[in-house]
């Protein structure tokens, strides 16, 4: 080999590395380097992308219903994104598919680049990174708040595991921090069943939390909750944005506007509007609403 | 031409019926056919003699005979000094004569070993040839079948130049060409092969096998005209068969749907696990019993009717119990299944009780009208009883019935919106508790009417109920939950599949093999044939 | 809550004191009793069972007297071994296979003449039967009442298997006129203490296990997957194995209980296997009270000790008793006569305040 070629080389491969170097700092990877020789664990979602969630043409139908007609939507790594629409517009159904509770009769749905949602069940999907909060409060009425978050607590789900696990002080430590975040300090020993319809939606969403989800989907999480309570929960969910995904569902536009008009980040954030579903339109709030066929949506029947 | 044979064929008749009065006027005047003689070497002796004695008196048929066969079955023929006598109770009378003497101490008993007995059961049978009873003469036919040799074959000739009965005629045909196929002439035998070729009954088929098995026919023509002749047969039988297990699927699959109707209805429209749901079968079937022994003791002169009217009473008993029942207990459990389940259980327990109580633990007799009883023969081999064909129609009736009622009458868009949407139905208006308690009474009254059924063609007793329960409850689990239409196909499905598997591996491992199937089927669809897909179905 | 010791200080000391007593009073006890005190003590380890599959994970079962006849005849093949030469026949094989005409043992009777055999028959075909069904159920989400339907028709399924002649479990007789156990006399009322005995100290040893697990997080999570199955699905938790593993344990322990029962009630036969015995077992739990581990043994005592009386005093009014019963417990008592001790000593201390 002649020195020659060797600083062609050479040259060749320092062009190459600034090339990519400028290109990687202009990607939307979330923070985490995109190398070739990166390894893609099937169990660890690969954000490479710039994307979290990739939902392409699912079309869900029951007898006949079409619940879901051709949806498509992306969710950005870090972004809040606010879905709206009608009664029927598809909503709950968009979140059994990602959740893996309804397998669609077509298209695809991938979780950050790598993980393909429509292979996996609903508890390794929730392993994976997603977080679900249901319309109606979901917790486990006749545990008590501590034990709750216990049960949500990142930590090895495995039945045999379950049976001899014991808490560490950190987890304990953890456990405490939740608890104070969604003000349930005081209710630590109180059985879940007892607590108020706001309390409850507040236990789901720090279950969720301690959960420490990749992509949190949250539907109607105000509803039930008094003015305050929700101001509470816009407070909270804002100062998740870039730490999580959000996915919120809700018809408050009121919490909507909270949601998209406060916060730290600069970028616009995106709301969605879905209608017999598939999406109707998509762009700021003020955009959507002063969009006609949404007005004509919401207003003109 | 036809005028002249019509003619002739009516004076074979009087002629007939001339020599049978002479007959008879010998009888009771005149000579015996049987000497005395004759009667002491069928009674007495070593059994191949007795047999030969008795197959040379057949030959010559009288009453004489006839009475002797009888005594030596029924052990009342005594053999002293040389006579053969009968000693009944009442009187003693000569085998042989006829005429009544004293019995002396010293009279044998006859001792009849099993071989005798049957060669003299079978004499019996082939003297029943020659009655003037029509029946009595299919049914010396049908006896001598399974007993067929060659020996009867003069008895069966002279049998077939006296019948005038064409059905009989050809049966006799049949027979002795049964007996002939043992004939130790080859000709004969292949004749006979080829007369049996056209016969449809099991028997038959039988015999034939026995011919064909090793060693027993050797020549291979006749052997080959054998093989054919049970080909024709089993092909002919088959058919009777094949329809035979479809129709007691048919039969056993509207049962079951009859009995998983009301539960459907209980189950798939209202969700309540009626676990009483057998009990209240049984109630009906007991109405039954009741307007059956009112009918008996007040109108007997209509008691092939009491059915008509058994059936708006059990409907209406169980109706009225089920409705009690709702009102009372599984009002208060709706949207806890479970809990429901186990008080249903609670009920049916004292309704079994309530039964034994006042009805006995016995079971009690539930008679057929006389026109459900009987059969209707398509073929030699099958016979639909009537009481399973009427169960079949009626299953048929109350679907129509059942279906009316839940789609086109104000009461059923009433049930279907109350179980559609319970809050919405009662936001319009619809009182609820109401329609809760008619929709439960009208499951209950069907399982009234299924009980009613079931009287007809088994045991009417306080467990009536018990063993319809699980597979009742296998009928609503493969039909799907809210549709009528997955009852009845599950019914009927599970009917003809147990009964198809029955004739494979006999009844128990079908019920088996049924109950796996329907675990396994529900792997796969655990919505039931019909699902109700969707947001609604789930949770 | 975590950190809790398996048992307080006053449980640890009913244990020792429930464990005194049977030691000491069960040898003083005419034979009558202590023949039924064994067996619904036998019971009591089915309504525990019961109890940890219902009560705490919401799954009803109408099949768990199938696994307990299944331990039965695990049991029963042994002690039929036992039996040798001196049956009817005097023959080695069992009296019902020589009526049979059977001339050797079929297959599945190989090894029964071996009590650790026996012992792990016992728990692994209950065991086995119970995790291959229960895969195949829970894979599929069936649950509620199309899973406790379904666990009926298994065990009727069963029931009419065993009737038969062929399977090779004496039909509908079963197995009976035991001789000797361990090679030591069975009908002896030394014997029958013994086994008095050991069934007690099972039924504690059993409460102590299922005290364990429900303090356990795996306790708690089945708690959770009763309460709301979806949120723990969502949760991460795959339910399968969990509902898989206590449903596994439920039967194993019905199994020990059935192979505890045959040698003190001296006969097996498939009548335990019809679907009322094992609704039966549904209601010992509810009545004692569900979710409670006292409430079952309470609950199998009570039921038990009525229809020994009953069955005595008023053999006629037993199955009304039994059914007003099972109406009774749902309509008015659903935490059953635990729930009733709360309430009381509650309203006491209420009103004590």
């Amino acid at each position: 080999m002649t020195p020659d070629l060797l600083n062609d080389g050479a040259r060749r491969l320092a062009e190459y590395q600034a090339k990519h170097d400028a290109r990687e700092g202009v990607s939307q990877s979330g923070g985490q380097a995109a190398s070739f020789s990166r390894l893609v664990d099937s169990r660890t979602v690969d954000l490479a992308g710039g994307g979290i969630l990739y939902i392409e043409d699912i079309s869900v139908s029951f007898d006949g219903f079409r619940a879901l007609n051709k949806l498509s939507l992306d969710i950005r790594v870090g972004e809040l994104r606010c879905i709206i629409g009608p009664n029927g517009a598809g909503k709950t159904t968009m979140m059994d598919v990602i959740t893996g509770k309804t397998r669609p009769d077509s298209g695809r749905a991938t979780f950050g680049s790598n993980i393909d949602l429509l292979r996996l069940r609903e508890s390794e999907i929730a392993q994976r990174g997603v977080g679900r909060k249901f319309q109606k409060p979901t917790v486990f009425e006749q545990l008590t708040v501590f034990e709750n978050l216990e049960l949500a607590a990142k930590t090895d789900r495995r039945a045999r595991h379950t049976l001899f696990a014991k808490l560490s002080s950190a987890e304990l430590d953890q456990l405490h921090a939740t608890m104070k975040t969604i003000q349930l300090a005081a209710h630590g020993q109180a059985i879940a069943g007892n607590l108020s319809h706001g309390q409850k939606q507040w236990l789901e969403i720090g279950m969720l939390l301690i959960q420490e989800p990749k992509l949190l989907l949250l539907d109607e999480p105000v509803a039930g909750m008094t003015d305050e309570e929700t101001e509470r929960t816009a407070e909270l969910f804002l100062s998740l944005e870039g730490k999580h995904s959000l996915v919120v569902v809700e018809h408050d536009m009121k919490f909507i506007g909270e949601l998209v008009n406060g916060g730290q980040q600069t970028t616009k954030k995106i709301v969605t509007v879905l209608h017999e579903g598939s999406v109707l339109a998509e762009g700021s709030l003020a955009s959507v609403q002063n969009d006609d066929r949404v007005i004509e949506v919401y207003l003109g029947r | 031409m036809i005028l002249k044979i019509r003619h002739s064929q009516a004076a074979i008749k009087q002629l007939r019926l001339l020599f049978a009065a002479i007959g008879l006027m010998f009888c009771s005047f005149a000579a015996q056919a049987l000497t005395q003689a004759q009667a002491l070497a069928i009674s007495v002796g070593e059994n191949d003699d007795r047999v030969a004695a008795l197959t040379q008196a057949l030959a010559t048929p009288d009453p004489a005979l006839s009475r002797l066969i009888d005594a030596l079955l029924d052990d009342t023929a005594k053999v002293v000094s040389g006579k053969v006598l009968i000693v009944t109770s009442d009187k003693t009378t000569d085998a042989a004569t006829g005429q009544e003497t004293t019995a002396p101490d010293n009279a044998e008993d006859i001792v009849n070993n099993n071989r005798l007995r049957r060669e003299l059961e079978s004499a019996k049978a082939a003297l029943g040839l020659f009655s003037d009873n029509v029946e009595t003469r299919t049914a010396a036919i049908t006896e001598l079948r399974a007993s067929a040799d060659e020996k009867k074959l003069p008895l069966i000739d002279r049998a077939l130049a006296q019948e005038s009965d064409v059905a009989l005629q050809a049966r006799l045909q049949q027979l002795r060409a049964a007996m002939l196929i043992a004939s130790s002439d080859r000709n004969k035998r292949l004749e006979a092969a080829t007369a049996l070729a056209s016969s449809s009954q099991p028997t038959v088929k039988s015999l034939l096998q026995g011919r064909l098995a090793a060693g027993v026919e050797t020549d291979p023509e006749v052997r080959a005209a054998l093989t054919t002749a049970l080909r024709n047969i089993e092909s002919r039988l088959a058919w009777g068969e094949r329809l035979g297990v479809v129709f007691s699927g048919l039969s056993l699959g509207s049962i079951l749907f009859l009995v998983a109707l009301g539960l459907a209805i209980c189950y798939g429209l209202m969700g309540v696990i009626n676990m009483a749901h057998g009990e209240l079968m049984m109630i009906g079937a007991y109405a039954t019993y009741v307007v059956q022994n009112a009918f008996r003791q007040h109108f007997p002169a209509a008691f092939d009717y009491y059915i008509l009217a058994a059936i708006p009473v059990a409907f209406a008993v169980s109706a009225l119990v089920g409705a009690a029942l709702e009102r009372t207990v599984i009002r208060w459990l709706y949207g806890r299944p479970l809990e429901t389940l186990l008080a249903t259980w609670g009920i049916s327990l004292m309704l079994i009780q309530l039964m034994r109580t006042i009805f006995g633990a016995q079971n009690v007799p539930v008679e057929n009208p006389s026109w459900l009883s009987g059969g209707w023969e398509v073929l030699s081999n099958l016979t639909l009883p009537y009481n399973r064909i009427a169960i079949v129609f009626f299953a048929f009736m109350v679907l129509i019935l059942v279906y009316v009622l839940i789609n086109k009458t104000r009461l059923g868009l009433f049930v279907r919106g109350v179980t559609q949407n319970r809050t919405m139905a009662s936001c319009m208006g619809v009182n609820t508790a109401r329609i809760d308690m008619y929709a439960f009474a009208l499951g209950s009254g069907i399982a009234g009417l299924a009980g009613c059924a079931l009287s007809q063609i088994g045991n009417v007793g306080p467990d009536l109920g018990q063993g319809y329960i699980v597979d009742s409850f296998m009928v609503v689990v493969l039909g799907g939950v809210g549709q009528l239409a997955g009852t009845v196909y599950a019914g009927l499905g599970l009917g003809v599949l147990n009964k198809l598997l029955e004739g494979w591996t006999g009844a128990v491992l079908a019920k088996i093999i049924v109950l796996v199937f329907i675990v396994v089927f529900i792997q796969r669809r655990p919505q039931g044939i019909f699902a109700l897909k969707g947001r609604s179905a789930e949770s | 809550m975590n950190s809790q010791p398996l048992l307080s200080k006053s449980g640890r000391i009913i244990v020792c004191v429930a464990i005194a007593l049977l030691l000491a009073v069960t040898p003083f006890l005419p034979d009558f009793y202590v023949t039924l005190l064994g067996k619904i003590m036998c019971f009591a380890i089915c309504a525990l069972a019961m109890d940890l599959i219902w009560g705490y994970t919401g799954i009803l079962s109408l099949g768990h007297g199938l696994f307990f006849a299944l331990g039965g005849y695990a049991m029963g093949m042994y002690l039929m071994r036992q039996i040798g030469r001196d049956g009817v026949y005097k023959n080695d094989l069992p009296d019902f296979m020589v009526f049979l005409d059977w001339k050797e043992l079929p297959w599945h009777w190989t090894g029964s003449e071996y009590f650790v055999w026996a012992l792990f028959l016992t728990v692994a075909v209950p065991g086995l039967l119970a995790f291959l069904f229960g895969y195949f159920a829970f894979r599929s989400r069936i649950k509620g009442v199309y899973f406790s339907i379904i666990t009926q028709a298994l065990t009727f399924a069963a029931m009419l298997l065993f009737f038969r002649n062929e399977t090779g479990f004496g039909g509908n007789n079963g197995f009976t006129d035991f001789k000797r156990i361990l090679d030591i006399p069975i009908a002896t009322p030394s014997m029958r203490i013994t086994l008095c005995v050991i069934t007690g100290l099972t039924l504690i040893a059993f409460y102590l296990v299922a005290k364990y697990i429900v303090q356990s997080k795996y306790g708690r999570v089945l708690q959770a997957i009763r309460d709301a199955e979806s949120r723990v699905l969502f949760t991460g938790y795959n339910t399968l194995w969990y509902k898989l593993s206590i449903w596994t344990i439920s039967a194993m322990m019905c199994g020990v209980a059935g192979a505890l029962y045959v040698p003190q009630v001296g006969i097996i036969n498939p009548g335990e296997m019809s679907p009322a015995a094992s609704i039966e077992i549904a209601i010992w739990a509810a009545v004692g009270g569900r979710a409670t581990l006292i409430g079952p043994i309470i609950g199998a005592f009570f039921v038990n000790g009525a229809k020994s009386w009953f069955t005595v005093a008023f053999p006629e009014f037993w199955l009304y008793f039994l059914g007003a019963l099972f109406i009774a417990v749902t309509l008015f008592l659903p935490q059953g006569i635990m729930g009733l001790v709360r309430k009381l000593s509650g309203a006491r201390q209420g009103s004590e305040k």
